[in-house]
């Protein structure tokens, strides 16, 4: 069992991220949205998907640097284990107490709301209350943590995340010894993983790429051109200067 | 100078009945799906009122169009690309769909298949968005036809910007007008500019402003973005949709289905040239009521020799050069100046374009004590006022509306002159700065309206743009991941299917 969850299972939840979003976007990009409900209704929605959001997106990039940060580095930035451990329970608790009320506000709001409800699909609805119960056994991990703050812990789960990525994983019975929470919570995410392709989660990766991409082009406005031969450097020609020329000058009969 | 060519619009609002065939014939061709019930690609209001969405027109509430930032840069009024990006995960400026209507259709089955009552059976409405029974719908797609509402109400109408309004409000004063309404098709798009997925286009080759629904992520910035509030958010696909202008049509040279199917013969459809180096500087004119005239500056002569050759240069095809020569849009605009750019304020550079009303005497009292300017009636005394006519149209500058409505009076009188007394009346014209062959043509453009004088649309030019060839046996349009030939740009499964290319001899 631990070695499915520790070893496993990372890897097909993983692969199934990876290839299945690609497969969606190449196959099916009209599906790829973020189906968005602000316009059935705005109550409650401004402040409960900014919380969720912002909360989120921390803990989500709080688990990214906190789990994959080279140890060495650590070390050499003077950062002790305890002092992380710290660190970690303090933002994930704010940003996950953040996201969790922000996150029941739109889940009652899907529920509740007659118009939101009827348009919602299953996953739409099953993958809101995934994420709620994956926040709340984040959050349960805080008093597991609590009880051991040296965070040797939390440098077993910076070794495993590190071996996978690195396809050198760490023998299973050095981190079969943690919590049931902690191996919940670890199931929960990669089930979360997996799920990505298969619902609107996939909207993720467009919140980062388009940014980025809105950002980099130049100006505000796009024109696109079905031409499939390019125009010639446009107005640059000898050819075409002389032509232009010689439209300005005054002809014989003015 | 990089010359670029637009397929412009313009209404005469002076000859609108408002029928709605233009919004009806629309939504049958384009919106009669499911998340698209609200929306309508084209609408007729009954001015003066809040329009639809409520209050569109009042961008201090809806922050649509640009603004120019106290330094002079010019910015969507929704922010600049880091604020939109900030307000990614819920949108401020987004009307509900309340803000429309919620859509809705009536139980006509229970007409049928009620049982015997002792009252008459009725269809009550149910909502298309759940199911349920409405016990009173609060709003429509026309609420407010022909001054339905109150006054109170209606004179919220951002026209009304400084403006006695209150006597308007009594029946003997008041006024109305209709003003349909469908994408600009700007030249300088708000929607376009606001897409943080860069999926909203406009076409070189005609200016049409298009959503790629593929692209789309429903990140809902364009439908704040947009002034006019043309573009929508469909509730079911997730995606945002617009007017299209009809693109398929025009491609092959057809008017719109709207201006097809106006029986007022009130739409005109033509080639416009236009100079997209202006753009940016025409957009950013530093004070509101100078865009009008900014614009005017964009357009590009088609008769100018310079022009020509830069046209071509630019990769116009002659025929459009030839169309932009005989457009209606340019003789409207440009020519006799009688259309106006739909809010020039939002500072779009909006396409679409309006001739503003004629209206009756203001006061059928005074009518015999007013001034008659010769044989026509003073146009400060018309029933609508040219200030509000002016705020709609030019950002408040009332004279170019007040030379327009001259020339409109000036064509009647010169023309029932001739065919009534049978009098050539050159002072007529030359009064409002015309001469009677300029009137003559706006008599046979704007009054007779015949369709080839009104639709002037060179079909496009598909050999830039396709390898005919290459699509032959194909399906047209596709909705099935590329599964017709010739439009695949290779995928994951399959690969990118390669044409066959034959030796060419060596030259």
């Amino acid at each position: 069992m631990n070695t499915f969850l520790f070893l496993i299972y990372p890897y097909i939840a993983l692969s199934v991220l990876f290839l299945g979003s690609i497969a969606r976007y190449d196959r099916d990009p009209f599906t790829w949205k973020s189906s968005s409900s602000q316009l059935l209704r705005g109550k409650q929605f401004r402040i409960g998907s900014i919380l969720f959001h912002v909360g989120i997106l921390t803990i989500f990039f709080g688990h990214l640097v906190g789990l994959f940060t080279p140890l060495p580095l650590l070390a050499a930035l003077g950062v002790s284990h305890e002092a992380k451990q710290i660190l970690a329970m303090v933002v994930g608790g704010v940003a996950g107490l953040a996201a969790i009320i922000g996150g029941a506000m739109l889940f009652h709001r899907r529920w509740t709301d007659p118009r939101i409800r009827i348009n919602s699909s299953f996953a739409d609805i099953a993958i809101l209350g995934l994420l709620l119960a994956q926040l709340l056994l984040g959050l349960f991990t805080i008093f597991i943590s609590a009880q051991h703050l040296d965070g040797e812990e939390m440098v077993k789960f910076m070794h495993w995340a590190q071996g996978i990525v690195i396809f050198h994983p760490v023998p299973v019975d050095q981190i079969s010894s943690v919590s049931i929470i902690f191996k919940l919570h670890i199931f929960m995410g990669l089930t979360i993983f997996l799920l990505v392709p298969f619902t609107r989660l996939v909207h993720i990766a467009s919140g980062f790429f388009a940014p980025m991409r809105y950002f980099l082009r130049p100006g505000y406005q796009i024109v696109r051109t079905r031409r499939t031969k390019p125009l010639p450097p446009r107005s640059d020609s000898d050819i075409t200067q002389a032509r232009i020329a010689a439209a300005k000058r005054p002809s014989a009969a003015e | 100078m990089r010359v670029r060519a637009q397929i412009g619009m313009v209404l005469n609002l002076d000859k609108c009945i408002g029928c709605h065939t233009c919004s009806v014939t629309c939504k049958n061709v384009w919106t009669s799906r499911d998340g698209v019930e609200y929306a309508w690609f084209n609408n007729v209001e009954t001015k003066p009122g809040l329009g639809y969405p409520t209050d569109w027109e009042n961008q201090k509430r809806w922050n649509g169009g640009w603004k120019r930032t106290r330094s002079g840069k010019l910015i969507p009024r929704q922010g600049s690309k880091w604020r939109i990006v900030a307000n990614i995960f819920a949108n401020p400026d987004l009307p509900e769909i309340d803000d429309y209507y919620e859509p809705f259709d009536f139980d006509y089955e229970h007409l049928a298949n009620a049982p015997e009552m002792k009252a008459f059976p009725t269809a009550r409405p149910r909502s298309k968005i759940t199911g349920e029974r409405m016990e009173k719908i609060e709003k429509g797609p026309n609420w407010e036809e022909i001054l339905g509402g109150e006054f109170s109400k209606r004179s919220g109408d951002y026209n009304f910007e400084g403006i006695q309004k209150e006597i308007y409000g009594e029946y003997e004063n008041t006024f109305m007008m209709y003003l349909p309404r469908l994408c600009e098709h700007c030249l300088n798009p708000a929607c376009a500019a606001s897409c943080p997925s860069g999926a909203i286009y406009k076409r070189e080759e005609d200016g049409i402003v298009l959503i790629d629904q593929e692209k789309c992520r429903g990140w809902r910035m364009c439908v704040s973005g947009c002034p006019y509030k043309k573009v929508y958010y469909n509730w079911s696909t997730g995606k945002s949709e617009k007017c299209t202008l009809c693109y398929p049509r025009i491609e092959s040279g057809n008017p719109t289905v709207c201006s097809e199917t106006c029986v007022g013969r009130i739409r005109y459809l033509g080639v416009m040239l236009y100079d997209a180096d202006k753009i940016e500087e025409a957009a950013n004119a530093p004070e509101e009521n100078q865009l009008y005239n900014a614009q005017l500056g964009v357009f590009l002569d088609p008769s100018d020799p310079v022009v020509i050759e830069a046209a071509r240069a630019d990769g116009v095809p002659e025929d459009w050069i030839k169309s932009a020569q005989a457009s209606p849009i340019w003789k409207m605009a440009m020519d006799w100046k009688v259309a106006f750019p739909l809010h020039p304020e939002y500072r779009t550079l909006p396409m679409v374009w309006y001739i503003p009303p004629l209206s009756p005497i203001q006061n059928a009292a005074e009518a015999g004590a007013i001034g008659m300017d010769g044989a026509m009636p003073d146009v400060r005394n018309l029933r609508i006022p040219l200030r509000y006519l002016a705020n709609m149209l030019t950002a408040g500058d009332e004279e170019p509306i007040a030379t327009a409505l001259e020339r409109m009076l000036a064509m009647r009188a010169y023309m029932r002159a001739k065919t009534v007394d049978g009098v050539i009346d050159e002072g007529i014209a030359a009064r409002v700065g015309l001469s009677p062959a300029m009137i003559e043509d706006m008599y046979k453009i704007m009054a007779l309206a015949d369709y080839e004088d009104r639709f002037v649309i060179p079909t496009t030019h598909r050999e830039q743009v396709e390898v005919a060839y290459d699509i032959r046996t194909g399906e047209g349009f596709t909705d099935c991941n590329s599964c017709s030939t010739g439009m695949s740009k290779g995928s994951l499964f399959g690969g990118q299917k390669r044409p066959l290319k034959m030796p060419q001899e060596v030259q």
